[in-house]
Order: structure tokens, then sequence, then C-alpha cells
């Protein structure tokens, strides 16, 4: 199987994702020099049918770094982008350790949530 | 290197090898570009690199790509705040068709629930997913689950409490209804999936009251309302779709016929 690509979603119109978490999770991106696409919102793009959201679901495997799973989901199938459930697992900023999101994210360790 | 981004919203910043942006510096200038609605790609082999930050601050650096991309310097003052269906749950009882004053909820041609004027939603309310029984509407910006996305408990559904009578809430009176029922247990259920506070909300929206301190409608919301009078030919009109759209959803095609 080819390497995931990486996903991670900035929640830049709300204040719902703790800051350290999502600063830390950018950074511990930036700093394990891994290729990936940072986007502002999903919700943002979703509310405008961004169909960047289809390329975006096309990139399989992807790991997601963002909010609940079941919302992700639903937020790209509302833009008409469908991510695929056996192949697109999400971290959720909302409830996880920065250390936890980073880890699954890049696979250092294997637990995660399917988007099914 | 050009600092003309790839899209007009969409900057690649180059990491990983020699040349590139360092770990920090390319997580401040892409955490500064995000915060100013902007995607950002980090790739090993292009994009902006370190001889693009020369002596400048990532800061400035992230202020001339966000210009060259013909953005300011931060994201419009607006909240995406609209609701999310989960099809994995909806029956498409158009319970939100009918409860939705604003005609957020509509019906598409196959007659199925969708959201339809998503831009009609009043920014912090969330009541039409309160009133849905299979818990089947998200609004991810929530705080609190289930409303955000979180993942659905046994006791969150409580389907038939939730089934809202649109007759009495047009012409009973709610306060005194909610005024006898006896005090809830302080459950996620009844702090979240919870019916009364629903009714207030919409009650609020139906006689333009003041927002009570315990609701989640902003005031300005409310000054915006129209007249109660206005209101209830809304909500009239709401339900009359959502009975047309489930009679059709429920009569087969010509094609069934035959």
């Amino acid at each position: 199987m080819s390497a995931p690509r990486i996903l991670y979603c900035h929640c830049a119109f709300a204040k719902v994702v703790p800051a350290d978490v999502k600063s830390a999770v950018l950074e511990g991106l930036t700093g394990a020099n891994v290729e990936f696409d940072a986007v502002p919102d999903l919700c943002e793009m979703s509310a405008r049918h961004d169909p960047r959201l289809r390329d975006l679901a096309a990139q399989q495997p992807l790991h997601v770094a963002a909010c609940f799973p079941r919302a992700v989901k639903w937020l790209f199938a509302a833009a008409g982008a469908e991510l695929a459930a056996d192949s697109t697992r999400v971290w959720n900023m909302r409830t996880e350790s920065a250390d936890a999101v980073l880890n699954g994210v890049l696979e250092r360790t294997s637990p995660a949530e399917s988007v099914r | 290197m050009s600092l003309v981004p790839a899209s007009r919203a969409l900057v690649i910043l180059r990491g990983g090898d020699e040349g590139s942006l360092g770990g920090a510096e390319r997580a401040r200038v892409a955490q500064l570009l995000l915060e100013r609605g902007l995607e950002v790609a980090c790739r090993r082999d292009q994009g902006v690199d370190a001889a693009d930050l020369g002596s400048d601050a990532p800061e400035a650096l992230a202020a001339r790509l966000a210009g060259g991309a013909g953005v300011g310097a931060a994201p419009a003052a607006w909240k995406p705040w609209f609701p999310v269906i989960d099809y994995s749950r909806c029956t498409n009882c158009m319970q939100c068709l009918s409860f939705c004053l604003f005609d957020v909820y509509g019906v598409s041609a196959d007659k199925k629930i969708q959201v339809q004027n998503q831009s009609n939603c009043k920014t912090e309310c969330p009541a039409c997913s309160r009133v849905c029984p299979e818990v089947a509407i998200m609004f991810p910006k929530y705080r609190h689950g289930p409303i955000n996305g979180e993942e659905v408990h046994t006791d969150d559904v409580r389907r038939e409490a939730m089934k809202v009578d649109i007759s009495a809430l047009l012409g009973g009176d709610i306060y005194s209804m909610l005024r006898d029922r006896s005090v809830k247990a302080k459950s996620r259920f009844s702090k979240e999936r919870d019916d009364d506070r629903a009714l207030k909300e919409r009650q609020n929206c139906l006689v333009a009251l003041k927002a009570s301190r315990d609701l989640d409608i902003p005031a300005e919301v409310l000054a915006a309302l129209p007249s109660p009078k206005e209101i209830q030919a809304k909500a009239e009109a709401a339900r009359l779709r959502a009975k047309t759209a489930i009679e059709g959803a429920a009569a087969p095609s010509d094609t069934e016929r035959d």
C-alpha cells in the first residue's frame, strides 16, 4: 500500500479546536518533513462546495487531522466528495492530544478512527 | 523561486532538503497563510523556499504571499454555520423541513431531504438538530456533542420524544407547557438533544422575544425576524412542503405503477 496522503484542517473560522493542539500538529507535520496539504477550514470549503474537496478525497489512502470523523465524512459528502471508508482515517484535534494526532497521522502508531 | 502562488488560493512551501524552509519557519508561514484563508501544500521538491524568506521574518513572507494571492490580513469574520446531514442516520422524515422557519431545507428531485439554502441558517441556532428524531443533523462548529458531529450514543436517541407537534408550537402556550415539565436530569441528552430548548429557540423566533441568556440565538438574529404573522405563514408553508415531500416519496412513480 502506498504512503498515506496527509490532510490538515486549521478550523480557521471558529475556535472549537484548541489552538495549542492545532499549532503543535502543524509544527509536527512541518518538522517531520513529510508532504501534506493544509486547508483553512473544511466547513468553509464544504459550504462553498469547493471542488478541491473532490481532489483531496481522491487521494488514497488519506489521513486527516481535523475534528469528529462523522462530521468530516458528511462535510465532504455535502460537497459531492465521497471519502473512501476503508482507506480514510480521521484524527480528532478537538478531543485528542497533539501527540496522539501526530503519531496516528504519521503512522508512528496505529490507532485511528475510520469514517465508516 | 517565484512568489506567485500556484493558484489564487494555494501556496506551496518547500521543505525537507537543503535550501528549503526549516520546519519551524514553514509551520509559522503555513499558520499565518491558513489564518488568512489560503490553502497550503508542503512539498519536498517545489514551492517557496528559504531563499524567498531571505532576511524577512515569516510574518513578512506570509504577508507577501497572501498579497500575491489577493488575500487580505485575515479571513472574513464569517462562521461557517449550516446543518450537515448524516445520511446514514437520516430517515427522510422531513421534520427538519417542517421545523425550520428559514427555508434552509428543501427536497431534491428524488424526494430526499437536503440542505438547499445554507446561507439562510441563523448562526448559533442548532434548533433543527435538537429535534431531529435520529440525531442526523450536525453543526460541526457547535460546542457540544452529538450536535458537533461526535459519535451518537444510544441515549442521545429518543425518537418518539423528539416528534414535535408543530400545531402545538403555533397555537399552544409553549411557556405554560414548559413550566409544567418536571426538571430533567442533567444528562447530555437533556442539555443538547432537548426538545424544550429547541421549542424555546423556535418560540423566540415565533414571537420575536428577546433572547434568554440560556439560548443560543444571537440578539441580532431575533431583531431581524419577520412579524409573528409572517412567521406563522412560513411555518405553515414549510409544513405543507414537508407533507407534500413525504407523500411524493411514498407514492409510486409512473414507472413503478406500470
